[in-house]
């Protein structure tokens, strides 16, 4: 019913069967010992005919998990995930996929690469690769059919995921992050040239689902976009986009839209100075060259102490996954406010700004030690003992109590070079281990 | 930017393989026979691999010559008198140890020394490789009977001679591959690297010390490392040989095997088997993975392993005050000895030479080359046609045919067992750490101690020996082609598996588009090594001893070894030359093309 008009129509079937219904859909990770590690928590999600929706969030919100858990490529711990009204058990036939890598077999064709999945299928031969031909003709990679992937750039490896995806006559496209590591240029072009297909409803896809993180990406694309948190991942709003394709990006209405969810994903900090870090607080690993030096842009010209984060990403030509942590990590350490999608430098970050290099370790030294109980606690664990040295797995055992291995580890990392930075201990990789002293120092 | 330290090794793409060669390089295992993959292109054969071939072989002939046709019969050593109690095994490892440390002190100085003079000289180069080529597909136990000559007739009489045989004959099984590995990574040193080294005007010893050792490392590292696992087989083999009327034992687990042959005593055999397995083991865990945890830290890229190295005997080391104290002691003499060198002077300016100089070395170096390359052709010919007539090369040929298709067979069956079971294990990281090493075990293993239970079961139960004699030239081999398939597998690309999966491939398709694919560098590199072990075994293999009696298959190993026994020096050279041969045209005219394929295809190349 309403095939023709699915994709025309802006206000969404709301009555049909939903392609997609996930209901308290969680998923937990076992781990050697303590709890299992959440990444997902009771996510609920419909998805109608004629639907472009996004999931958006940081890295490390379970979103790219629960796309995994809709291809059927994993299970979830808890809940139900129905397509089609049919509960999914393994990889569903009418739903594909486009990939963040890719995923292209390098060994294959680009012929082949679209034709393997028909393969799969014990399709008529001749039938497939007319379907094949056809898919490549529409995504435009006309010419290229014997070319291997690795003789293509970025952008046409992507266009070969979609025809890989598209030759399926998919009910459902889903998208893990699929312009995001492409060039800026061509991710746009692609992104304007899916939207054309499906406007002009040339593609047989009815609903599509999309990963990203990219705020302007989800406002462009999407009809409605759900916001997630992380850790645990959940979702913590849904937002509708009002607008009509073709949109434009310069639409005061658009630029207002991104600044609220710009605003929605930054609320979570926005206790900042009451909040007291836990040693297990995860630490973004961020370089305190990176620090400083947006703690001089924020300082200086336009901005004078204060910027609009969507703004200022742009300016510094930053994603949001890029630019949130450092944002973070100042307010972390106490140089600066991050609240309702805006950012302003604290007076401690003024004077950061103007200091010298020494000054500026000092300042930074105490900051750490006062606001990051991780590096407080290895300092006084360094002080106590005799030879203040201290092997690193002492503090990874005690970190991965309260987070992943790799987590831990980044954790450790982030924590150790800013150690060295404020020069309160020093790491030798060697014996892997933190003292107070310089190494060399020792030998002299 | 943020993400690019805390990734899941196991997201890597083939695509950021290709771009990280050590990543590759040390899960897939340098092998010697690709290791000229950046050098000789073509595959067919060059003029200069065939001036190398009749180099090589005039040399052997001239040594056949100065040594074998004595009638004299040079003072025989006596058995030493092994003693089989099971007692004395620790004292006769340990000198089977350090054999085989002596070697590989050997092994380095020349690999360094040879790779350094290949890296820098374009004319030694030319006719170099080549020979280094060429002489790792020569059979080393053919090698025994010339090398055992050599050292014999060096020092008559004397113990002496007979250890640096040995010694010598477990060389040539270590050094080739670690000789290309040093060449090929200072081949590749970054051209930045390099001009820092020249900006900041180090001297030579300065740059090899800070740069060019620094970098061939890992590389040598892990060739070493896979030269010795190799090298037990050889140093089992070479503690006890005939050659003509002369028998060679030295104390040694090889000998231990062969006395228990003798005497049929099948108990002793398996306290020799035990005993080695003692040795490898300590070896391994004491030597082998420190070694390469310790190579990690020369590495150049920055992506974490997928695997990191973990060795607690390093760690023990490096956290030890007492070896801490000593380093400072070590790097404090080191450096104060740096401070009393003289400063670096100024170096000269090369004096200009005229502009014919260079052609006209060229000219006298490679006229040079091709009169020994004429001379060596000649004298192996003639030395070959003397003594023998053209229907015996052809009975060798023959001969070859028939151990060829024992390799080929062989081959074969194994790649159809380990395979799968390879893929399976390679697929569960877990399951692939516990699998790894214990393949790499077994690869060092040196499977001609099993040779005796094997034969022992053949004579039990009256068996064909043409054909069960067959699957001990594969029994130590069949190793490389497991751990490479495991390598290989669990490298493979995390986002493909779930691609095909969400394509719902499986079956036939599955392994046929999917995977095979994308581990086919890695098996080639595995059945390449498996076969050409198995060229070497058959010297050993076809030709048995159990007591009094004796098996024997048809084949060119049987060939070789009944020359050995004979002393008959002509049939050895022949037969070294032709199984060289067959081995050089196997590398080149099959493994070598389908390994560039493969990997063009997976992308490992640029």
């Amino acid at each position: 019913m309403g095939e023709t008009e699915s994709a025309l129509a802006q206000a969404p079937v709301q009555n049909a069967t939903p392609v997609l219904e996930a209901r308290g859909v969680s998923r937990a990770f076992a781990r050697p010992h303590g709890e299992p590690l959440k990444v997902l928590e009771a996510v609920d999600l419909t998805l109608y005919r004629g639907e472009i929706v996004g999931l958006l969030g940081r890295s490390g919100s379970g979103k790219s998990t629960l796309l995994r858990i809709v291809a059927g490529l994993i299970r979830p711990s808890a809940g139900s995930v129905k397509y089609l009204g049919r509960p999914i058990e393994g990889p569903p036939p009418g739903v594909a996929m486009v990939f963040q890598s890719f995923a292209l077999f390098p060994w294959l064709t680009v012929l082949q690469n679209v034709e393997v999945g028909l393969e799969a299928q014990d399709l008529d031969p001749e039938e497939r690769r007319a379907r094949a031909l056809r898919a490549i003709d529409i995504i435009g990679l006309d010419g290229f059919q014997n070319a291997y992937p690795r003789e293509l750039s970025g952008g046409m490896r992507q266009r070969v995921g979609f025809a890989r995806a598209l030759v399926l006559n998919p009910t459902l496209l889903l998208m893990d992050e699929p312009f995001s590591a492409l060039d800026v240029l061509t991710a746009e072009t692609l992104r304007t040239d899916f939207l054309d297909l499906w406007m002009e409803n040339k593609l047989p896809i009815q609903s599509v689902l999309l990963v990203t993180h990219n705020i302007e990406e989800a406002v462009l694309m999407c009809d409605r976009v759900l916001l997630f948190s992380s850790n645990p991942g959940r979702v913590v709003a849904e937002i509708r986009v009002p607008f009509k394709h073709p949109r434009n990006r310069l639409d005061p209405r658009f630029r207002q839209l991104v600044d609220d969810i710009y605003a929605r994903m930054t609320v979570r900090r926005e206790a900042g100075k009451a909040q007291v870090l836990s040693i297990g607080e995860r630490l973004p690993e961020i370089s305190t060259n990176l620090l400083a030096g947006l703690i001089e842009a924020l300082a200086s010209e336009p901005y004078k102490g204060h910027a609009d984060m969507p703004a200022l990403a742009q300016s510094l030509a930053l994603e949001v996954d890029e630019l949130f942590p450092i944002a973070e990590s100042l307010q972390m350490l106490g140089f600066a406010e991050v609240a309702a999608g805006d950012v302003h430098l604290t007076p401690l970050g003024r004077e950061f700004a103007e200091a010298d290099t020494q000054a500026r370790k000092k300042i930074f030294a105490r900051q750490l030690v006062t606001r990051i109980p991780l590096a407080a606690h290895i300092k006084s664990v360094l002080d106590e003992r005799p030879g203040h040295r201290a092997p690193a797995v002492r503090f990874l055992s005690e970190l991965e109590d309260y987070l992943t291995d790799n987590a831990a580890e980044q954790t450790l990392r982030a924590v150790t070079n800013w150690g060295r930075y404020a020069e309160i201990f020093t790491y030798d990789d060697a014996t892997e281990s933190f003292s107070l002293v310089e190494p060399e120092t020792e030998n002299v | 930017m943020a993400e690019s330290g805390g990734r899941d090794p196991t997201q890597f793409t083939l695509r950021e393989l290709a771009q990280q060669p050590t990543e590759i390089a040390r899960t897939l295992v340098a092998h010697p026979y690709l290791a000229v993959r950046g050098l000789a292109r073509s595959a067919l054969p060059s003029h200069w691999d065939l001036a190398a071939f009749v180099l090589l072989f005039g040399a052997f002939t001239l040594i056949a010559l100065a040594f074998g046709q004595f009638n004299a019969p040079l003072a025989t050593i006596e058995r030493a008198g092994i003693d089989l109690h099971p007692s004395i095994l620790p004292w006769y490892a340990l000198r089977t140890t350090l054999r085989m440390m002596a070697a590989m002190a050997l092994s380095l100085v020349f690999s360094l020394g040879y790779a350094y003079v290949c890296a820098y000289s374009r004319r030694a180069e030319r006719v170099l490789i080549p020979v280094l080529d060429i002489l790792q597909s020569v059979p080393i136990l053919g090698f025994l009977s010339f090398t055992v000559t050599f050292f014999l007739g060096l020092f008559p009489g004397k113990v002496l001679g007979a250890e640096l045989a040995s010694i010598f004959a477990i060389f040539t099984s270590q050094a080739w591959n670690m000789t290309f590995s040093v060449y090929q990574s200072l081949r590749t040193v970054p051209e930045d690297l390099t001009e820092v080294s020249r900006s900041l005007r180090f001297t030579a010893w300065q740059r090899f010390r800070t740069l060019e050792l620094p970098y061939a490392m890992p590389g040598l590292i892990w060739n070493m490392m896979m030269s010795m696992s190799g090298g037990w087989f050889f140093v089992v083999a070479s503690e006890a040989i005939t050659v003509g009327n002369q028998t060679i034992t030295l104390p040694g687990i090889g000998s231990y095997v062969a006395t228990a042959i003798e005497h049929r005593d099948l108990g002793a055999i398996g306290w020799a088997i035990l005993a080695m397995l003692v040795v490898i083991l300590l070896y391994d865990q004491l030597l082998f993975r420190p070694l390469i945890a310790y190579g990690e830290r020369f590495r150049m890229d920055e992506l974490p392993p997928a695997v990191e190295p973990e060795s607690w005997v390093l760690r023990m080391l490096e956290r030890s005050r007492l070896i801490q104290w000593l380093q400072t002691l070590w790097l404090g003499g080191f450096s104060r000895l740096r401070r009393t060198a003289k400063p670096v002077r100024e170096k000269k300016p090369p004096r200009e030479l005229p502009a014919w100089t260079a052609p006209a070395l060229d000219l006298v170096w490679y006229s040079a080359v091709i009169a020994c390359a004429t001379y060596g052709s000649w004298l192996t010919v003639h030395y070959i046609s003397s003594t023998l007539d053209w229907s015996e090369v052809l009975r060798a040929v023959e001969l070859a045919c028939i151990t060829m298709l024992r390799v080929v067979v062989l081959v074969g069956l194994a790649s159809l067992i380990w395979v799968p079971i390879g893929v399976q294990i390679g697929l569960r990281p877990r399951l692939a750490a516990v699998a790894q090493p214990l393949a790499q075990f077994l690869a060092a293993f040196p499977a001609n101690l099993l040779f005796p239970v094997a034969v022992f079961l053949i004579v039990r139960f009256g068996l064909n020996e043409d054909v069960f004699l067959s699957p001990l030239m594969i029994l130590g081999t069949q190793w490389y082609i497991l751990f490479n398939v495991i390598a290989g597998a669990s490298v493979y690309p995390r986002d493909l598996l779930d691609a095909a999966r969400h394509l719902r491939i499986g079956g036939r398709l599955w392994w046929k588009r999917v995977l095979l694919p994308g581990i086919l560098p890695y098996y080639v590199t595995g059945a390449m090594t498996a076969a050409g072990g198995s060229w070497n075994a058959s010297i050993v293999a076809e030709f048995v001893d159990w007591g009094h009696t004796h098996l024997q298959a048809h084949g060119l190993g049987s060939y070789i070894a009944q020359a050995t026994a004979d002393g008959d020096y002509p049939r050895i050279v022949l037969g070294v030359a032709v199984m060289s041969l067959f081995v050089v045209a196997f590398n080149r005219l099959l493994w070598r093309p389908l390994y560039r394929r493969a990997e063009r295809l997976v992308g490992l190349e640029d």
